[in-house]
């Protein structure tokens, strides 16, 4: 094992306490070509950390690595403490990682029902007996009860990224991962999905990554990140983003 | 009129083999995208269980030997169904996404599975046994030492050779001492013979017509193992893990579904209705170790003529294919034909079970130019049964 670095510390100007989510020097290539060098970030249990930065800086990478999409060629992630980075992404999904990728990802040919009931395989126990839907899914997201019977691939835009994002939650994890959930998607549905996030955070306690470029929405986190060619070149609490490091980091 | 029941009961039996044996098929290859060329040798294996069952079973007295029929089912499904699991994690894991490697490995493993059956005995058991004690044992004292993952080169450069004289060794010795007791082979290259059940062997009269029951019992086996399947893939909990991971593996991983375990039950089901599908071909004549050959070609025809990856497609080209073949082969078109000098040479030319093949599969190359994808296409990439 490598030797501690300071995102210990980083992350704990956060909250004082041990970090949910911590990684450090993380370096991912694809092929030859070198993504993330040195990525060193945390993520505090109940806070919601947002990662910006413009366009091929690597955000998505590095939240693939997280999930276990991609192998890091060195550094560690760890969840609450354990290494989790030799570990499939089942395996991570199991332990409390719930993701919502680039592009929504809705499995096409499953109705919105069996959609939700698969975000249930991420609870340790993992039984997909229940076929009730929590009422708390449908009280941050209405659209979706409508639609039960429907299927997932002949949804819009807007209501798949709501699926996706309910389809995290109905597993109840520790670590909500966002990516970019309002690209591509109408101004009043952006609020919504920004409010039903940022009441996940203060009701649940549950923790959020998020890339986001819609400002508003970054707003919203209580500490940001900002990568560079894939490295992580600035990052503080939301409240002190100057109208600099905006221009600079997010493609507004 | 009874000409027309024969006709339409033949080719229904016809099909249900086919259809029997294309559903294991149509579950590996439609859902899975895994080409596997030993299907047929693993109906084949079905069969010879089947065999050992019924043999198993002889001393028991008949009205009680005739229940065989129903353990060979379960026999035939289990060790398919594993020798499919060992297929998928020995071979065919290392091979997803590269559907020619996979065609000619498991190609590979179809010869090796004809030859194995030929000269199995006791003697090989010994061998092929000791072989993965000695191999495995070994691995799995090792790999409980930390430096594992970097000695595990020379582990197998060593381990295999090793391994495999010692087995070979101790085969020769116990085969020069016992002599032919454990050096028989349990088969040979000859076929064996599975009897039908006595309350199978009787013949069911529709009017002139009449339908034997072994045919009777091998559509009603088809039909419970459609619905059986169907319920799986749309009801049950796996079934949505299966139809989840065939539509989008790295987000079904992401939702924390273990696609490693889904792989390998799919496979199983579809290895193990290989064995269902030849326990019912040993019904109808005898087996050899190359009877799976006679299949391979026709389930595939089924599985794309139907559309990849949907089973109704697969019942609908079943059924199809096998009332074709019948009435061709039959010339069961005659009284009406028959008439028209040119058409009724044309009939006659092809009115014999292998010319009538080959016009099916002339039918069937030109049905695919105007639909490549078959009668039930996908929409899109995705599947669903």
């Amino acid at each position: 094992m490598r030797p501690q670095t300071d995102t210990a510390t980083t992350a704990s100007v956060q909250t004082g306490s041990e970090p949910l989510l911590d990684i450090a020097n993380l370096n991912v290539y694809y092929g030859e070509s070198h993504i993330l060098r040195d990525v060193d970030m945390g993520v505090a249990s109940g806070k919601m950390v947002c990662l910006i930065g413009r366009n091929g800086v690597g955000k998505t990478t590095l939240l693939k690595t997280i999930m276990g999409l991609l192998a890091p060629r060195a550094g560690a992630v760890r969840l609450g403490g354990e290494s989790i980075t030799r570990l499939t992404p089942d395996r991570r999904a199991k332990l409390g990682i719930g993701y919502v990728p680039q592009g929504r990802e809705i499995i096409p040919r499953l109705t919105v029902k069996e959609n939700l009931i698969l975000g249930l395989e991420a609870r340790p126990k993992g039984a997909l007996k229940t076929t009730e839907i929590p009422e708390e899914i449908f009280e941050l997201f209405p659209v979706l009860k409508t639609m039960l019977s429907r299927m997932g691939g002949d949804l819009s835009g807007g209501q798949q990224q709501q699926l996706s994002i309910a389809r995290a939650l109905m597993g109840k994890p520790r670590l909500l991962v966002l990516d970019e959930p309002t690209e591509g998607i109408q101004p009043s549905i952006i609020l919504e999905i920004e409010a039903a996030v940022r009441k996940i955070v203060t009701t649940t306690g549950m923790s959020v990554l998020l890339v986001e470029q819609h400002l508003h929405f970054v707003r919203q986190a209580d500490w940001y990140y900002a990568m560079q060619k894939g490295g992580i070149v600035a990052s503080g609490p939301t409240h002190e983003l100057s109208n600099e490091v905006i221009q600079k980091f997010l493609a507004v | 009129m009874d000409a027309l029941l024969e006709a339409f009961f033949n080719g229904i039996s016809i099909g249900a083999v086919l259809l029997l044996a294309a559903l294991g098929l149509a579950i590996v290859f439609g859902l899975m995208g895994v080409i596997n060329m030993a299907h047929g040798e693993f109906m084949m294996l079905g069969a010879y269980t089947t065999s050992v069952v019924q043999n198993t079973f002889k001393p028991l007295g008949e009205p009680l030997s005739g229940l065989y029929i129903f353990f060979a089912l379960i026999a035939a499904f289990i060790v398919t169904a594993l020798l499919g699991v060992v297929l998928e994690r020995g071979v065919i894991r290392f091979l997803y996404g590269r559907p020619l490697e996979t065609l000619l490995a498991t190609w590979g493993v179809s010869l090796i599975l004809q030859q194995f059956v030929r000269s199995i005995s006791w003697v090989m058991v010994l061998n092929i046994g000791l072989f993965c004690f000695l191999f495995f044992g070994a691995q799995a004292i090792l790999s409980r030492r930390p430096n594992f993952e970097r000695i595990r080169g020379w582990f197998v450069i060593i381990m295999i050779p090793l391994s495999a004289a010692i087995a070979l060794i101790v085969g020769n010795i116990t085969g020069s001492i016992f002599q032919l007791a454990v050096t028989r082979p349990w088969f040979g290259a000859q076929n064996v013979n599975v009897a039908a059940p006595i309350w199978l062997r009787g013949r069911l009269p529709l009017g002139g017509y009449q339908l034997p029951y072994a045919r009777l019992f091998i559509i009603v086996l088809t039909i419970v193992c459609v619905i059986g399947i169907y319920w799986f893939l749309n009801k049950s909990a796996w079934g949505l893990r299966i139809r989840s991971v065939t539509q989008n593996r790295s987000m079904s991983a992401c939702l924390g579904i273990p696609t490693q375990t889904v792989d390998m039950l799919t496979f199983a089901i579809g290895s193990g209705l290989a064995g269902i599908a030849g326990c019912a071909v040993a019904l109808l004549g005898p087996v050899g170790p190359n009877t799976g050959q006679n299949f391979i070609v026709d389930t595939f025809m089924v599985v794309v003529v139907g559309g990849v990856g949907k089973l109704v497609g697969s019942i609908v080209a079943a059924m199809t294919i096998g009332m074709a073949n019948y009435i061709i082969g039959s010339y069961a078109l005659k009284p009406i034909v028959g008439g028209i000098p040119a058409l009724d040479n044309f009939f006659n030319f092809f009115s014999d079970p292998s010319m009538a093949k080959v016009l099916v599969f002339i039918l069937i190359v030109t049905f695919l130019q105007f639909k490549p994808a078959g009668m039930f296409p996908q929409k899109g990439r995705t599947v669903d049964a």
